[in-house]
């Protein structure tokens, strides 16, 4: 398949199945919920009305922040879907998420400033999970190419099945979902203050909007490279795994950061090195 | 002349040069003696007997072997450039050069703030220029006996640098190192000994073409006191008490050069190490490193010890990969070590110019900078994404370390994974606190000199340039250098090293944010629960009293405590200690 037309397909199917995702989960939470909910395109009026409203900004470079933080998504989404490097991928999208907090920061304002620090603290809890993802499916498949993995030919979930656990596990922090949701909430279901984005308004705000649904797809992505043979069992799996979250997001309360720190890192601990101290074990058997 | 020496090196193989002679031989030999002196007069006046006795120990062990073993200790080529030779020499070279003009501004600067004391500038400058004499000495010799003077020479430099304030203090972290040091020179002298008797062959060339089994213990002995001079835990504590000296001197010894001459040695026989069990008990002890003093770092509030122990974290990286000894390990190395020692001297300086201005090196003292000093805090956040971010250098390490370990020992790359993440929260932490401004900016730059602007602005762009010219570097330099060890060279894929590229040209774009791009914009006051007051910075507090507010980083003291963590580690690799020497026995 020619690189381009991926990428083209890339640009323009990511924000479509994103904002779709997002307005299903809108629907899903509110059934949980009792109540009946939005229209499936709500998400698409929000980012559209969003666009015309006024920019408002404490700093000035706040908002360029923004755009950077987008932009890396972009490209790290590209980069995945068009076959990268798997370790590549996932420092690009630290340098994205990087932006993001710097952006808090450059706004200069308390509620700014604290969702910033969590969100570090997120960052820190998700980084190591990601990186011994990438190392389980390199030792399962000799490489870290998107595409060499994808054309593996064989289940991958077996061997890796205490990553794929992990990855579960630091999943909600990704999606903005509690127990996990500390630097902002997605639905603003807990807080009086919208923690990180507190001062972006308007257009920025949109961006942001934007900027989540490529994250999610992305997201949604690295699941599928635990089904290499088996693309269709892959989405199943992941609409069970969308349906779990959103579970999970609504019948827990958020954590403290203290709890989520410890507890992702006991994971990736466990789940994570447990799982490639296996796989070295059998490495060295077989050999 | 280091430029000389790289363009050499650029087109031929590997240079070796004889220049034999006895006398150069004695010339050393009593320069030895002299320095030995020296330094026990001044270990008696400080009533030091641990440093009187390691520098008496060396100098009898050395006069022993030069003299009366019956050995001839004449090596048929003592100096030699190869590729890594270069590399280092640039490094020294250049970023030696930027840091003494740096430090022709900053000691001015420096007087100023330290009116009690006797103005000792010559002497300094005599100092740092030795040093990096000695320095080039380590990188271009072949012969181990004339590598050990040099060596000896960087101590004795440190030592006196580091008590070049002469406070208590400084007089106290000097003798510290100093004997940390000396600990590793007498491995030095013992691993010379060892090899004297066992192969007879005190050259670099030779020992590396040798038998495995008849090199790995003296390359173990000499990995020892790589681990001292590059400050690896256990014995760390030195580099942070290091920290005392002017900055000048924490820049070019203690993070860009002398430091990199414990990894030198390390990596220069990786290939030995590579594979035995010796250099994965050295691999192990740096990644607990590692692990460890990045953890550390995050509860750090001081700039110039959370740089010393991103340095400590940093040279573990590289021991890791000189342990692991694989090409790719060592590719890996290479570049950490030039990347590492652009970005930290850069950092170094900056701390140091902001100490000047602020009088403090706490981190939350550098609220603001980027509107109060605009043209350091870019400086410094240059510097800092060059540490960890992608698409600049450390990154670019970080992944082909991570890429070696792989293949080799997994579990050690889930260290790593940690480790980077410690790393990725304490540089950000940092670099917002630069970009937060609460109020209004106050002009502090304007007298920095120009010496250190320019310095400093040499050393950003080179940071960022380095990243766009690695490819070079690693075609020109380091593959040739691995195919002479391992007769197959690696690097990154070419459609890695376009999208690292591109993303540098994309960040390069961010500069942008000076430029009034929306006019439409509004201004507002941040958010405040409504209870915002006229003047910035302030709130009106339940009484309607108007009350300042301030923002602080978290330190995460609960979970990384220095405390808590420093005791770990020292424990955990002393037991890897423990376990090398147990190792060097059976063998």
């Amino acid at each position: 398949m020619n690189i381009f037309l991926i990428l083209i397909a890339y640009i323009i199917l990511t924000p479509l199945t994103g904002g779709l995702l997002t307005g299903l989960d809108r629907i899903i939470t509110a059934r949980m919920q009792s109540r009946i909910g939005p229209p499936l395109l709500q998400p698409f009026y929000d980012v559209a009305k969003l666009f015309s409203k006024e920019n408002l900004v404490v700093r000035k470079a706040q908002n360029l922040f923004i755009i950077f933080h987008l932009l890396f998504l972009i490209v790290t989404g590209a980069l995945f879907f068009c076959g990268g490097d798997f370790l590549l991928v996932v420092f690009a999208f630290a340098l994205a998420g990087v932006f993001f907090i710097l952006g808090g920061y450059r706004t200069s304002s308390p509620y700014s400033h604290i969702g910033s620090e969590r969100e570090l603290i997120q960052m820190m809890a998700y980084e190591p999970m990601l990186i011994i993802t990438a190392i389980g499916l390199y030792m399962t498949t000799h490489s870290f190419n998107v595409f060499d993995i994808m054309s593996a030919g064989k289940p991958l979930l077996p061997q890796l099945l205490g990553i794929f656990l992990g990855f579960l596990f630091i999943l909600p922090i990704k999606m903005r979902k509690s127990p996990f949701d500390l630097s902002m909430s997605h639905h603003a279901h807990q807080e009086l203050v919208k923690g990180i984005t507190t001062e972006f308004s308007g257009p920025t705000l949109a961006l942001l909007e934007i900027a989540h649904w490529f994250e999610l797809i992305l997201i949604l992505g690295i699941i599928i490279l635990f089904f290499p043979n088996n693309v269709w069992l892959g989405l199943a799996v992941e609409c069970a795994v969308f349906f779990l979250v959103i579970l999970v997001d609504n019948t827990f309360a958020r954590l403290r950061w203290q709890t989520v720190l410890k507890a992702s890192w006991l994971a990736t601990f466990i789940l994570g090195m447990g799982n490639i101290f296996i796989l070295s074990i059998l490495k060295i058997c077989h050999s | 002349m280091s430029l000389f020496c790289a363009y050499g090196t650029l087109h031929g193989n590997s240079f070796y040069f004889s220049a034999y002679s006895s006398w150069a031989s004695i010339l050393i030999f009593v320069l030895e003696a002299l320095l030995s002196l020296y330094i026990v007069t001044l270990g008696i006046k400080h009533q030091r007997p641990l440093v009187v006795g390691l520098v008496l120990a060396q100098f009898i062990a050395i006069t022993y072997l030069e003299f009366f073993s019956g050995h001839h200790l004449e090596a048929k080529y003592n100096f030699f450039i190869d590729q890594f030779s270069a590399i280092m020499a640039l490094i020294i070279g250049i970023i030696g050069t930027l840091i003494c003009v740096f430090a022709i501004g900053y000691m001015q600067d420096f007087k100023h703030h330290h009116e009690e004391q006797p103005d000792r500038r010559p002497f300094f400058f005599f100092l740092l220029f030795v040093f990096l004499s000695a320095m080039f000495g380590i990188v271009f010799s072949n012969n181990l006996v004339w590598l050990y003077f040099f060596w000896e020479v960087t101590t004795a430099c440190s030592f006196l640098l580091i008590g070049y304030t002469r406070t208590e203090e400084a007089t106290r972290n000097a003798f510290r190192a100093i004997e940390v040091n000396l600990i590793g020179g007498l491995c030095f002298v013992i691993a010379l000994g060892i090899l004297i008797y066992s192969t007879g062959t005190i050259e670099i060339n030779k020992l590396l073409t040798i038998s495995k089994a008849a090199a790995i213990i003296p390359v173990a002995l000499l990995s020892i006191a790589g681990l001292t001079k590059s400050a690896q835990l256990p014995v760390c504590d030195w580099l942070l008490g290091a920290m005392v000296a002017p900055t000048p001197v924490s820049a070019l010894l203690h993070s860009s050069t002398m430091v990199k001459a414990g990894v030198y040695l390390v990596l220069r026989f990786a290939s030995v190490l590579q594979g035995t069990l010796m250099g994965s008990t050295i691999a192990m002890i740096g990644a607990v490193t590692f692990l460890f003093t990045s953890l550390i770092a995050i509860t750090e509030n001081n700039a110039k010890r959370l740089l010393a122990y991103s340095t400590i974290a940093n040279l573990g990286l590289v021991i890791l990969c000189a342990g692991i000894g694989s090409a790719q390990a060592v590719w890996a190395g290479i570049l950490l070590i030039i990347f590492h020692a652009l970005a930290k001297g850069l950092l170094f300086l900056c701390v140091g110019t902001v100490e000047h201005r602020k009088h403090s090196r706490e981190i939350e003292m550098m609220e603001g900078l980027i509107t109060s000093m605009p043209g350091l805090a870019t400086f410094m956040l240059i510097g800092m994404a060059g540490m960890f971010l992608a698409p600049f250098g450390m990154l670019i390490s970080k992944w082909a370390v991570l890429k070696a370990l792989v293949d080799v020992n997994p579990l050690l790359s889930v260290i790593v994974a940690f480790g980077g993440a410690a790393n990725l929260f304490f540089w950000v932490k940092w670099m917002g606190k630069l970009l937060l401004a609460i109020t209004p900016p106050v002009g502090q730059e304007k007298d920095v000199s120009r010496e250190e602007f320019v310095s400093l602005g040499i050393l950003a762009v080179l940071t960022v340039l380095i990243c766009a010219l690695f490819p070079l570097i690693s075609s020109c330099y380091i593959e040739p250098y691995l195919y002479s060890l391992y007769d197959k060279s690696v690097s990154m894929s070419n459609g890695n090293i376009i999208i690292m590229l591109i993303m540098l040209g994309l960040i390069l774009l961010f500069p942008l944010i000076s430029i009034n791009f929306d006019r439409s914009t509004k201004y507002v006051a941040p958010y405040l629960g409504g209870a915002n007051t006229d003047t910035p910075g302030t709130f009106k507090d339940s009484l309607g009293n108007n009350r300042p507010f301030a923002m602080k980083n978290y330190l995460l003291d609960e979970f990384f405590a220095e405390k808590k963590l420093y005791p770990i580690g020292v424990g955990l690799t002393w037991i890897l200690l423990i376990i090398m020497f147990v190792l060097l026995f059976i063998k």
